[in-house]
C-alpha cells in the first residue's frame, strides 16, 4: 500500500496501480482517450497528462504508477496547459464538423475538447484525409476522424484474439485499417464501436438514424445465449434504435456480443400483426376471442376423442420463465405432460439423473481463473461468445486447454492439442479411463464397467493428469455436444471426468434460458420446480415422432428450430390442429398451422430468463406491443381462462414468476445429477457423416430476420463444406453444385472445401430454409454431383 | 481463411529454409521476430516487390495475424508494395543530405531518368525513391542503389554510377 494525493486529497492504494486508475477509483476527472481500463496500456493520445511533484515535465497518469508520497495535481497550471496543448495537437487532423458527426452528442473527443479546447482553430494549413474501410455489415467507418488512440487494434489483438485491424504506414500517412478489403469476423467486433473515443468507428445498422439525446435507455436483459448479458435497449418514439452494453463484471464485463447488439434489427420483419385463422386453406385475419374460442373448441376435441396426449407444446428455449411457466401450467392442466424446450437435442436418456436444472456451481466470472480447461463439443465463439472471451482470458494468464471437436473450429487462443474428430464419446472417454487408471478411492459404479473396452493413450492420460493437477479444472460441454446423439454418454462421461478429477463441469445450454424452462417445468418428466411426475410425458422428439394429433409451438419456426426439421413438418402436417403462437410468421408455417397468435419479442414484454449461474434476471417491456400483439404470458394467462382452468387469475408477470419463484424456494436446488451410465459406449458411425451446427446468426426467430446480422462475413456462407480429400472421394471440387440427401429428401448447395472438417464428414448447416426438408443434424448422409 | 478464394503463394523450400535458419535464434514463441528479415528475403527473391499473398504467407509461416506483418512491410521504406525496376535508388533527403543539397541530386536524378520521386523507369531498370537518414551523414549528400551506398554525390558522379547498371 502507499499513499499519494490527488489534487490535495489523500488516498491509500495499491502499489503498481496507475495514476489514473487511482484517479477513476476516486471520481477524480482525468481526461484520456488511449487508456481503457480492459485494454493494455498504450500511453499514446498524451491527453491525460498531469502534473506530478518534482517531476520536471508533465506525466501520463495511465502509464505512471503510483508512488508512496506522491502529490498528483490534474487541475494545476502545469497540468491544464499540457492537456490544452495535447488538445490543441489533437484536434489538427480531426475535422471539427460535428453536427454531421454520427458520433455527435455521445463523442469522447467532443466532450474533452469541450473542456479542453480552444474556441477557434489556429490551424490554416491543410488537414489529412484518409479513405474509409468497408468492415462489413456492422461497422460504419469515417477513417478521418480516427485520432489513432489504436483502443480497437489492441481490442482485436487481446480481447478478441483475432486480429483483423491494425496501424499501417507511419507518420502523418498511418492508418487504422485491415489494409486488405475485408468485412470485420469476429464474434464481438461491435464492441470496438463502443472503444472508438470519435465517430471513426460507428454502428452501420443505427449510423445517422437518432440522435443521442433523443434516445431513452432501458434496461433490458440479451435475450441469445445462457449468459444473459446486461443490455440497455435506446428507444425512440416506441422504437429501438440500437442495443449497447450495460456495465456488469460479473457476466459480460463492459462488452457484448455481436448477436446481442445488432439482433435487434430484426426485430420488427415478418411481424404477425392480428391473429390468423385458417378457414379451410384460406388464411384470415381474425379477432382474439374467436381465435381463442376456437382453440379451445379444437383441443376440447382431440382430448374428448384421442385424449390429452395427443397434444404436445413445443416452446423456444429462450422464451420467458413466465411464458414457461404457464405454458406448462395449460398444457398439465389439460392433462397433457407432452411439453419440451430442447428441440436440437436428440438423446434425452439421462433426463431423470439431471440436475433440478442446469447452472454452474461457481461464479461464472471465475472461468478465467481456471488452470485446465477441457472442451468437448463446441464452437465456443460462435455458441457463446463472450465466455470465449473470458476462457481466452485464462488461456492468457496460464491455462492449458485442450479441444474435442468434430470441426477444427479456430479458438482465437492457443490450444495445448485439438482432437479433431467424429468420435467424442471414444476421445472423452479415454480421458476418463486415464483416470480410472490411477486408481481413484472413489469411482461411481458403474463407470469401471463401461469402460472396460476404452484403451487410454498418453494425449488423454496428459489431459487427465492436467485435470487432475489443477486447483481450478473445468471440463465444458458445448451446443455441439449437447446436440449430440449420444449427449446423454457425453454428459456422464463429463461428470466422472469431473467426479475424478475434481474439475467442475459446465454445459452451455441453447438459447437464453434453458435453465428458467427446466425450473418452470417446460420438460415432460418433471414438473415446476422439479416435482416428478407419474407418467412422462414426450419429449420434444417423442412427441414428433409420434404423429400426435395437435401441438402448440411456441416462439419457434420447428423446421429451422428441431434437431430433425423434416420429422418435425411432417409431424406438424400431419396433425389435426397445429396452433402457432409467434411474434414471426414464414411461409412454411402457413402450410401446417390453423391458427397463428401474435406474441410480442423481448422487448415488448416484461419476463425473466433465468442465466447458467442460476441467476434470475427480470426485464420489463420498452415499447408497446407491435400492432394486436400481445405478450406470451397474457395470451397463455387467457388461455388458461378461457379452458376455465384453476388458478389462472394474474395481473401482472412478476405474480406469475413469484408464483414460480415461491415453489422453487420450497426444495433443494442445489440437488446435483444423480449418476446415469448407458449400456455401452457405442457411438454412432457412418461411412459419410453429417454435421451440423446452427450458424451463430441462425440460432432462433430474431437473429435469423436481424439483416445486418445476415449478411456479416461472421456468417460462414452456406454450403456443403468437406475437406479435399473428401471431395476428391466424392468427385467434387469446389463451388461445383451437389445434390445432399438425407431420407429421401434432397437439396442442392455449393461444394466447399473447409479444410478444419475431418474425412469422410460434411458439415451441413442447419437453421436455413434450404436445409429445412432434410433429416437428422448428425447422421448419415449422401453427398454427389448435381 | 477458409472461405476466401484470393490467390496464394507456396513459398519455395529454400526460402522458408533461410527464414528458419533466422527463426531459430529466437525463442520459439517469439517466431514472429524474424519478420523484417522474411519480408527483405522473400521480396528479394520475388522480384523486388512484395503482394499481398506474399506478405500472408510470411504471416502464416510465422504465426503471425496478417494485418500484423501488413503493418510492418508498410511501415519500413525498405519494403516495396508495387512493381519495382530492377535497381532501387534511395536518395537520401534528411537533415544532413539536405544540408548538403540532396534536393538537387533528386532533380537531376529525375531529369536524367525521366520520372519523379515514387516512379519507374519506362524500361523497367530504376526505380526512384526517398528515404530518411541512411547514417552516411559524413558524406552527404548520398543515395543508396541496391544494396550499394554512394556518397559525396556530384551529377558528374551520379552519371558514372547510374552508367554501371543494366
Ligand atoms: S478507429 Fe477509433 S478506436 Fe480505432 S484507433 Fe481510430 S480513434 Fe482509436
Ligand atoms: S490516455 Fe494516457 S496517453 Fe492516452
Ligand atoms: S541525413 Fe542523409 S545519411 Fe544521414
Amino acid at each position: 500500500m502507499v499513499t499519494i494525493e490527488i489534487d490535495g486529497k489523500k488516498i491509500e492504494t495499491e502499489s503498481g496501480k496507475m495514476i489514473i486508475e487511482v484517479a477513476d477509483a476516486h471520481n477524480i476527472p482525468i481526461p484520456r482517450f488511449c487508456y481503457h481500463k480492459k485494454l493494455s496500456i498504450a500511453a499514446n493520445c498524451r491527453m491525460c497528462l498531469v502534473e506530478v511533484e518534482k517531476s520536471r515535465k508533465p506525466l501520463p497518469a495511465c502509464a505512471t504508477p503510483v508512488a508512496d508520497g506522491m502529490k498528483v495535481f490534474t487541475q494545476s497550471q502545469q497540468a491544464i496547459i499540457s492537456q490544452k496543448a495535447v488538445m490543441e495537437f489533437l484536434l489538427i487532423n480531426h475535422p471539427l464538423d460535428c453536427p454531421i458527426c454520427d458520433q455527435g452528442g455521445e463523442c469522447e473527443l467532443q466532450d474533452v475538447s469541450m473542456g479542453y479546447g480552444p474556441d477557434i482553430s489556429r490551424y490554416t494549413e491543410e488537414k489529412r484525409v484518409v479513405d474509409d474501410e468497408n468492415l462489413g455489415s456492422l461497422i460504419s467507418t469515417d477513417m478521418t476522424r480516427c485520432i489513432q488512440c489504436t483502443r480497437c487494434v489492441r481490442f482485436g489483438e487481446e480481447v478478441a484474439g483475432f486480429r483483423e485491424l491494425g496501424a499501417t504506414d507511419r507518420g502523418e500517412n498511418m492508418q487504422i485499417g485491415t489494409y486488405v478489403k475485408s468485412g470485420m469476423r469476429s464474434e464481438i467486433s461491435g464492441n470496438i464501436i463502443d472503444l472508438c473515443p470519435v465517430g471513426a468507428l460507428t454502428s452501420k445498422p443505427y449510423r445517422f438514424t437518432a440522435r443521442a439525446w433523443e434516445l431513452t435507455q432501458a434496461n433490458s436483459i440479451a435475450p441469445h445465449d445462457c449468459l444473459g448479458s446486461h443490455i440497455y435497449l435506446h428507444t425512440r418514439r416506441q422504437e429501438v434504435m440500437r442495443v449497447v452494453p450495460k456495465e456488469n463484471e460479473a457476466l459480460n464485463e463492459t462488452w457484448l456480443s455481436d448477436r446481442d447488439r445488432y439482433s435487434y434489427a430484426g426485430l420488427n420483419h415478418d411481424r404477425v400483426d392480428v391473429p390468423l385463422i385458417n378457414n379451410n386453406g384460406i388464411w384470415q385475419e381474425t379477432d382474439w376471442s374467436t381465435a381463442l374460442n376456437t382453440i379451445v373448441e379444437k383441443l376440447r376435441l382431440v382430448i374428448e376423442k384421442s385424449g390429452a396426449e395427443q397434444i404436445a407444446a413445443l416452446a423456444s428455449p429462450s422464451s420467458t420463465v413466465e411464458e414457461f411457466y404457464l405454458l406448462q401450467k395449460l398444457m398439465r392442466g389439460l392433462g397433457s405432460h407432452n411439453i419440451d424446450h430442447r428441440l436440437k437435442q436428440c438423446d434425452f436418456s439421462d433426463q431423470t439423473h439431471a440436475s433440478i436444472y442446469p447452472h454452474i456451481d461457481f461464479p461464472y466470472a471465475d472461468l478465467e481463473n481456471k488452470e485446465a480447461i477441457l472442451l468437448i463439443g463446441s464452437n465456443i465463439h460462435s455458441e457463446q461468445p463472450l465466455a470465449a472471451v473470458r476462457l481466452r482470458k485464462a488461456v492468457l494468464r496460464g491455462a492449458s486447454a485442450w479441444v474435442i471437436n468434430p470441426v477444427d473450429y479456430d479458438m482465437h487462443f492457443p490450444v495445448k492439442k485439438s482432437d479433431i474428430t467424429t468420435a467424442l464419446v471414444e476421445h472423452t472417454a479415454k480421458i476418463a479411463k486415464a483416470l480410472l487408471e490411477d486408481k481413484p478411492a472413489d469411482i461411481p459404479a458403474g463407470a469401471e464397467a463401461l469402460l472396460t473396452t476404452i484403451h487410454v493413450d498418453s494425449g488423454a492420460k496428459e489431459i487427465a493428469h492436467a485435470l487432475k493437477k489443477a486447483n481450478k479444472a473445468v471440463v465444458i460441454l458445448g451446443a455441439i455436444a449437447e446436440q449430440h446423439p449420444q449427449a446423454a454418454t457425453l454428459r456422464a462421461l463429463a461428470h466422472t471426468i469431473g467426479h475424478l478429477s475434481g474439475a467442475r463441469i459446465v454445459i452451455f445450454t441453447e438459447g437464453a434460458n434453458s435453465a428458467g424452462a427446466w425450473l418452470a417445468g417446460a420438460i415432460p418428466h418433471r414438473e415446476a420446480a422439479g416435482k416428478s411426475v407419474a407418467k412422462f410425458g414426450l419429449t420434444a422428439r417423442e412427441s414428433l415422432e409420434a404423429k400426435l394429433k395437435a401441438y402448440i409451438l411456441f416462439g419457434i419456426e420447428p423446421e429451422l428450430d428441431c434437431a430433425n426439421p423434416h420429422l418435425a413438418l411432417e409431424a406438424l402436417k400431419n396433425a389435426d390442429f397445429v396452433v402457432v403462437m409467434s411474434a414471426y410468421k414464414n411461409k412454411e408455417m402457413t402450410k401446417y398451422a390453423d391458427i397463428i397468435l401474435p406474441i410480442t419479442p423481448f422487448t415488448e414484454t416484461s419476463g425473466t430468463f433465468v442465466n447458467l449461474s442460476g441467476i434470475w434476471q427480470s426485464f420489463q417491456g420498452c415499447v408497446p406491443p407491435f400492432s394486436e400483439a400481445r405478450p406470451g404470458w397474457k395470451v397463455l394467462r387467457v388461455l388458461g381462462n378461457f379452458f376455465d382452468l384453476p388458478d389462472f387469475e394474474y395481473a401482472s408477470s412478476e405474480q406469475v414468476s413469484d408464483e414460480l419463484k415461491a415453489l422453487t424456494e420450497t426444495i433443494n436446488l442445489a440437488k446435483g445429477y444423480s449418476w446415469y451410465f448407458p449400456k455401452s459406449l457405442k457411438e454412432s458411425s457412418h461411412s459419410l457423416q453429417r454435421i451440423a451446427e446452427w450458424p451463430i446468426y441462425r440460432i432462433d426467430s430474431l437473429v435469423r430476420r436481424s439483416e445486418p446480422l445476415q449478411r456479416s462475413a461472421t456468417l460462414e456462407p452456406l454450403g456443403v463444406r468437406m475437406n479435399g480429400k473428401t471431395a476428391e472421394n466424392l468427385q467434387l471440387k469446389a463451388n461445383d453444385m451437389a445434390l445432399v440427401q438425407q431420407n429421401d429428401n434432397e437439396v442442392n448447395l455449393p461444394v466447399i472445401i473447409d479444410a478444419r472438417i475431418p474425412d469422410n464428414v460434411v458439415g451441413v448447416a442447419a437453421g436455413y430454409a434450404e436445409t429445412a426438408h432434410l433429416g437428422d443434424t448428425f447422421s448419415e448422409i449422401i453427398v454427389k454431383k448435381a | 481463411m477458409i472461405d476466401e478464394q484470393k490467390n496464394t503463394v507456396v513459398l519455395s523450400k529454400e526460402i522458408l529454409q533461410e527464414i528458419d535458419t533466422w527463426v531459430e535464434k529466437y525463442p520459439p514463441d517469439q517466431k514472429q521476430s524474424a519478420v523484417l528479415f522474411a519480408l527483405t528475403l522473400v521480396q528479394e527473391k520475388h522480384g523486388g516487390w512484395l503482394t499481398e499473398a506474399l506478405m500472408d504467407a510470411v504471416a502464416d509461416y510465422l504465426g503471425m495475424p496478417r494485418v500484423a506483418v501488413y503493418e510492418v512491410a508498410t511501415f519500413y521504406s525498405m519494403y516495396d508494395l508495387k512493381p519495382v525496376g530492377r535497381h532501387k535508388i534511395h536518395v537520401c533527403n534528411n537533415i544532413s543530405c539536405m544540408l548538403r543539397n540532396s534536393d538537387e541530386v533528386i532533380q537531376h536524378l529525375e531529369n536524367k531518368l525521366d520520372i519523379k520521386v515514387g516512379q519507374t523507369t519506362a524500361d523497367g531498370k530504376f526505380t526512384l525513391k526517398t528515404a530518411e537518414c541512411l547514417a552516411a551523414c559524413a558524406n552527404a549528400p548520398m543515395m543508396q542503389i541496391d544494396k550499394t551506398y554512394y556518397e559525396d554525390l556530384t551529377k558528374e558522379k551520379i552519371d558514372k554510377i547510374l552508367e554501371q547498371f543494366d
